[in-house]
């Protein structure tokens, strides 16, 4: 399971402010208490700030940079700023994302191409976004397809079915997860991956809902997560979805986890 | 009797029941009520109700698209019997998501307490071009023009929206009110809108005040 940390992101009041404040520290310990906390990867996002927003980024990464060993995840659809963040990167980070919007892909597709970077392809098109199964998988295949043949290795390409709140339609959540098993069975080396707070959106006791529904799609083979991997119980409750899913031989993860103390939460 | 009656359908609606505020509503027009009158003091406060109770975060997207969906069953009964829905409508509305703009939660819970609140709502849907917005003014000649954006990179899209209905000289023949997660009454003000609301009730509360 690859676990990406969402914390860094400029669209949490805490972060925009420390941002615009340019508060190393506060940065830096955010970054070091999700690494230790399990994360593979950290997401870096520095969004609202239009027309900054390259500088910022690549500040975030030397910043996370200095303090843990561990690449990003750089979280903008601005080739700009995804340009100006690699060229400060150490190691291969992630990028965050590409879809087949027309203008979002052109603009990617060049960055991408030929490199060994790692990409999230988001199921979003032109036509809007996508509400069943096959909707998400004529998406998929377009995505893959289109950054296979700009040498891309299928192994790097990171799959997001894009989550739909369940508040609005019933469906949505199946029509996720059905994605995800479609997506992992027809693309073989292909990952998926996925936020997860868009599920509970306009629903209460949202944290229980996402736990939930991130263990239903790993049953189905999503191996990728951007979550506050801080959040003890989800962490806890993904290491024994694994297990479970029959991902864990002899149940290693699951015991190191155990060994790690992170189930001491439970008392 | 006509209360007891009246009240049911309200409370039909609250609960979300669909079928049972149609047979409620078929009812109450072969006793004799008016459509109007089950219109105005049934559905109209059920709805007025879910929407305060939304606002306060009492309940949840669900139970609001929920008693929407009864609300419609009723409405649907009702609809042949109003006369001229122009003339019993209280103002009519163009609304919709922006150019670049996919997002349409917020701006559909906007189109059901819209109509729940008496309004005729042309619901242009999401991503609308500024061009399509001044189209839909010249056909439908609303009172009022509704816009959203969620995203701080579309918000410009709403004042490049007025500025092309300046351009055509349409903008003086509507109100203007605009809403979504990164604008605000000084955003409103900047860009010559007449009006921002912070929530689906104040929002109707705004229309209302506008067009009176």
């Amino acid at each position: 399971m690859l676990i990406v940390g969402e914390l860094i992101n400029a669209s949490r009041k805490a972060i925009g402010e420390a941002i615009k404040a340019q508060d190393v520290e506060y940065i830096q310990k955010v970054a070091k208490d999700e690494f230790e906390a399990g994360a593979n990867y950290i997401d870096v996002n520095a969004g609202i700030f239009v027309g900054k927003e390259p500088e910022y980024l690549q500040w975030l990464v030397k910043l996370v940079q200095e303090v843990v060993d561990c690449p990003c995840c750089l979280d903008s659809p601005d080739p700009k700023a995804i340009e100006a963040a690699l060229s400060v990167h150490k190691g291969t980070p992630m990028i965050n994302s590409i879809s087949l919007e027309k203008e979002r892909y052109d603009a990617l597709l060049p960055v991408i191409a030929g490199t060994d970077l790692k990409v999230v392809a988001l199921c979003m098109s032109d036509d809007g976004m996508p509400e069943t199964m096959d909707a998400r998988l004529k998406i998929a295949e377009k995505l893959i397809g289109g950054l296979v043949k700009n040498n891309v290795p299928i192994e790097n390409i990171y799959v997001d079915p894009l989550v739909q709140p369940l508040s609005v339609n019933s469906s949505f959540a199946v029509e996720f997860i059905n994605s995800v098993e479609a997506i992992m069975t027809q693309f073989k080396g292909v990952h998926t991956m996925c936020g997860l707070s868009n599920i509970s959106y306009g629903l209460p006791v949202r944290k229980f809902m996402n736990q939930a529904f991130a263990i239903m799609a790993i049953a189905k083979g999503l191996d990728g997560l951007i979550i506050n991997p801080l959040d003890k119980m989800m962490m806890a409750s993904l290491v024994t979805a694994e297990a479970l899913a029959g991902r864990d031989n002899f149940c290693v993860n699951y015991l190191k986890a155990f060994r790690n103390k992170q189930f001491d939460f439970l008392g | 009797m006509i209360t007891s009656e009246l009240e049911l359908i309200t409370k039909a609606l609250l609960k979300g029941q669909a079928n049972r505020v149609k047979t409620l509503t078929t009812l109450a027009i072969e006793n004799g009520i008016d459509p109007r009158v089950i219109f105005e003091r049934a559905l109209l406060p059920g709805m007025q109700f879910i929407g305060r109770q939304f606002r306060d975060n009492i309940i949840y997207i669900s139970d609001v698209l929920i008693a929407s969906r009864a609300m419609h069953a009723g409405l649907h009964v009702l609809k042949p019997l109003l006369s001229n829905p122009r003339q019993s409508s209280v103002g009519r509305v163009v609304i919709g998501t922006v150019a670049g703009d996919l997002h349409d939660i917020g701006k559909n819970l906007i189109v059901m307490m819209f109509r729940g609140a008496g309004f005729e709502v042309i619901d242009l849907g999401i991503d609308v071009q500024p061009e399509d917005f001044a189209e839909a003014i010249i056909e439908y000649k609303p009172d009022l023009l509704a816009m959203s954006a969620m995203l701080t990179t579309t918000l410009g899209m709403i004042s490049e929206t007025i500025r092309e209905l300046e351009r055509r000289k349409l903008r003086h023949g509507v109100k203007i009110i605009i809403g979504g997660n990164p604008t605000s009454q000084v955003f409103a003000q900047s860009i010559n809108a007449d009006g921002y609301a912070v929530d689906v009730f104040q929002a109707v509360d705004l229309a209302l005040k506008l067009i009176n």
